[in-house]
């Protein structure tokens, strides 16, 4: 194979001269400017949509409690620091948003299930709780284990049919972005695919991917990095989970009292 | 290594030689299959192979600058479509001959060693797969992403993960596309001579399989769960697609392919899917989007080759061979010369292309550099490929010369083998 040895010989210079690239940009990264302060913003079109929360709107007008369910995997905690990730903000954003409403929020955590395997509790679920509105946050297990994707389709289907079924509004979240698993981790046919479930259903769809690459791409938060201890995981939860309760309220068109 | 392309790709004079051998071939044979007889390469091949090259590359990045530069923003389908296109084409042009001329048995021996060679580049990617992926799991910490992380686990029973790699079950993210490439040449030899017998007939059992794949969910199954990302048993329709076009189709579509209807209908299905991609990164527009259509058009399936990707392709072909025509001054420009260069050694610089990616990923891990050192390593990138296809070129023709003269005059894949 003495073509096979050529071409190793040839990609090892390539490897060299990659090294010799690579050295070269970490210098220049050292004199940039630090990045802004992480006022998180997120565009106004990631933030609404065109689906509605009819019983959330119910909930509110009514002065009924609103009760929140969040159906997440880990990347829905942090571990150790429950009080400061996503849905805890989220409550508090809400109670915020809406200070006249009764605000209850209760999380369950599936960590290792694919979306197939959450659908199957849902009902049970909802008859327990009998929640207002599901948050259900789903996909990165599924990446992860590249599940099939039709099949991945098929499950959000069913579990979102079987939410609206039993009664309640449903808000899908999809999966973080992770720019150093991306690799690893073949985010797309996910992504794709819950979009797809959203629109047929007519279900609010919370683009965390598009949201945290968002803050990436301008330097709220460098989600690259390795060296940051649970620091960043709780701003980015923090900033989450008030884009989500935004979210939320525009979904469920209840704007004018968002003014605060 | 060769590229599959190499007689079209390989120096002009031994080309002219097997094509006049080819030719006299034909004409005694007289076979059901018929090569292009040309003494001129297919400049148009490389260069587009060598731009699926670059595109695929860029692709494969994070997304930067240099990624609204490339294809599948503007439309369904995207360089991979080019890339297995271009192959079965070279593929069946290169090891047809072989088949008319040396018969079944050495073309098949000779396409075994390809995919032993295209095998064996595999595994040496994920050798550097393997060592990227160890590096990140044992330098990151970072609790927002500690589920993510679980994707590591496969790396406590590296056994397993090894040896389900060797058997082409266990494929990191990006590195699909050798395992179909390998599965397709696999076949290579009973669609030649399938092709043989009779090149419509065989096009037809492909689209039949491609129907089948699709009614019947038809799919390989992936390490440790999952399915092949690329799906062969739907991809080959391209493959074989281009070794009909190879073989005589091409010639026989061209009156199709000249009519003026075939191209409005094609710039006009373009439009459309330009516009429906536009929804997709100005989700501002998505309203306009009618309803029904959005229902009856999502999700479009890459990994089985969704009908409306494939007819992007096609339209996107057509469009081509009709504004290009083969004699283009501008092909022999040395402005184009570096993509064609890529183009002919495709295997070596897919596999950089591949490699040159997880390094980039790697350098912007460690690096937190803009949107500028994005694009910055994109270019480089490229730099690296051209650069990589000019030695490599070098070596088959100054430094190879007296080698490859003896032993493998006239020897399709040989005659860049050596390099």
């Amino acid at each position: 194979m003495k073509s096979a040895r050529t071409m190793l010989g040839l990609t090892l210079l390539a490897a060299c001269l990659t090294a010799g690239l690579a050295a070269a940009p970490a210098r220049a990264g050292d004199t940039a400017e630090p990045p802004p302060p992480p006022p998180c913003d997120v565009p106004a079109y990631l933030l609404t949509s065109e689906s509605s929360l009819p019983k959330v709107t119910d909930a509110i007008k009514s002065n009924r409690p609103l009760n929140v369910l969040v159906v997440g995997s880990r990347s829905s905690t942090i571990q150790g620091n429950e009080a400061s990730a996503y849905p805890a903000t989220l409550q508090a954003a809400l109670k915020e948003a809406l200070p006249s409403s009764t605000i209850d929020l209760s999380v369950e955590l599936q960590g290792k299930s694919t979306a197939e395997e959450t659908a199957g509790t849902l009902v049970k679920l909802v008859e327990a709780k009998k929640p207002t509105l599901v948050i259900w946050q789903t996909g990165t297990v599924d990446a992860m284990r590249a599940v099939d994707p039709d099949d991945f389709r098929t499950a959000i289907n069913e579990g979102v049919v079987a939410l609206r079924d039993a009664g309640t509004d449903v808000v899908l979240v999809n999966l973080q972005y992770s720019p150093r698993t991306e690799t690893m981790i073949s985010a797309p046919p996910y992504l794709d695919n819950m979009k797809v479930v959203a629109q047929q259903h007519d279900v609010p769809l919370f683009d965390r991917f598009a949201i945290m690459k968002q803050w990436s791409d301008a330097g709220y938060f460098d989600l690259f990095s390795t060296s940051h201890g649970v620091d960043l995981a709780k701003k980015v939860h923090a900033c989450l989970g008030r884009a989500l309760a935004k979210f939320v309220i525009d979904a469920a068109h209840l704007g004018p009292v968002q003014q605060n | 290594m060769s590229s599959i392309a190499d007689p079209i790709a390989g120096s002009p004079a031994a080309d002219a030689k097997t094509e006049v051998k080819a030719e006299a071939e034909a004409k005694v044979a007289a076979p059901a299959i018929t090569l292009p007889a040309t003494g001129e390469r297919e400049l148009r091949l490389d260069l587009f192979r060598g731009l699926a090259l670059w595109l695929i590359f860029i692709d494969h990045l994070p997304t930067n600058l240099l990624t609204w530069l490339t294809i599948r923003n503007y439309g369904f389908s995207d360089a991979t479509e080019i890339f297995i296109f271009i192959s079965g084409y070279t593929a069946a042009f290169v090891y047809g001959r072989a088949m008319l001329e040396g018969g079944v048995v050495i073309a098949t021996a000779r396409i075994l060693r390809r995919v032993w060679q295209i095998y064996v580049a595999h595994v040496f990617l994920f050798t550097i797969f393997l060592a990227e992926i160890s590096y990140v799991a044992t330098s990151f910490e970072n609790p927002l992403y500690s589920e993510e992380m679980g994707i590591m686990d496969f790396l406590k029973q590296p056994d397993v993960t090894i040896v389900q790699a060797l058997l082409l079950r266990f494929r990191p993210v990006n590195m699909d596309v050798l395992p179909l490439y390998i599965v397709l040449m696999l076949f290579l030899p009973l669609i030649l001579w399938l092709m043989k017998w009779k090149p419509d007939v065989t096009l037809g059992l492909s689209v039949v399989l491609y129907a089948l794949t699709w009614q019947f969910d038809l799919y390989l199954s992936a390490y440790p769960n999952g399915f092949w990302a690329f799906n062969p048993f739907a991809w080959q329709l391209l493959f074989v697609f281009g070794a009909w076009c190879a073989l005589g189709g091409a010639r026989r579509m061209s009156r199709i392919l000249s009519s003026n209807i075939t191209m409005w209908i094609c710039i006009v299905y373009l439009v459309a899917a330009f516009f429906v991609t536009l929804t997709w990164y100005v989700p501002q527009l998505g309203h306009i989007m009618p309803k029904v259509i959005e229902q009856w058009m999502y999700p479009i399936n890459k990994t089985d080759l969704d009908v409306l990707r494939f007819a992007h392709f096609l339209a996107l072909a057509a469009l081509t061979v009709r504004f290009l025509p083969r004699d283009w001054p501008g092909l022999k420009s040395p402005w184009l010369r570096p993509l064609i260069l890529c183009g002919q050694h495709s295997l070596e610089i897919f596999c950089l292309g591949v490699f040159l990616a997880f390094a980039g990923h790697f350098v912007l891990a460690e690096v937190s550099g803009g949107a500028a050192l994005h694009a910055l390593i994109s270019v480089c990138g490229i730099l690296i490929m051209c650069g990589m296809a000019w030695i490599i070129s070098w070596y088959k023709h100054s430094a190879d010369k007296g080698a490859s003269k003896k032993g493998a005059a006239g020897n399709a894949d040989l005659a860049g083998g050596g390099a």
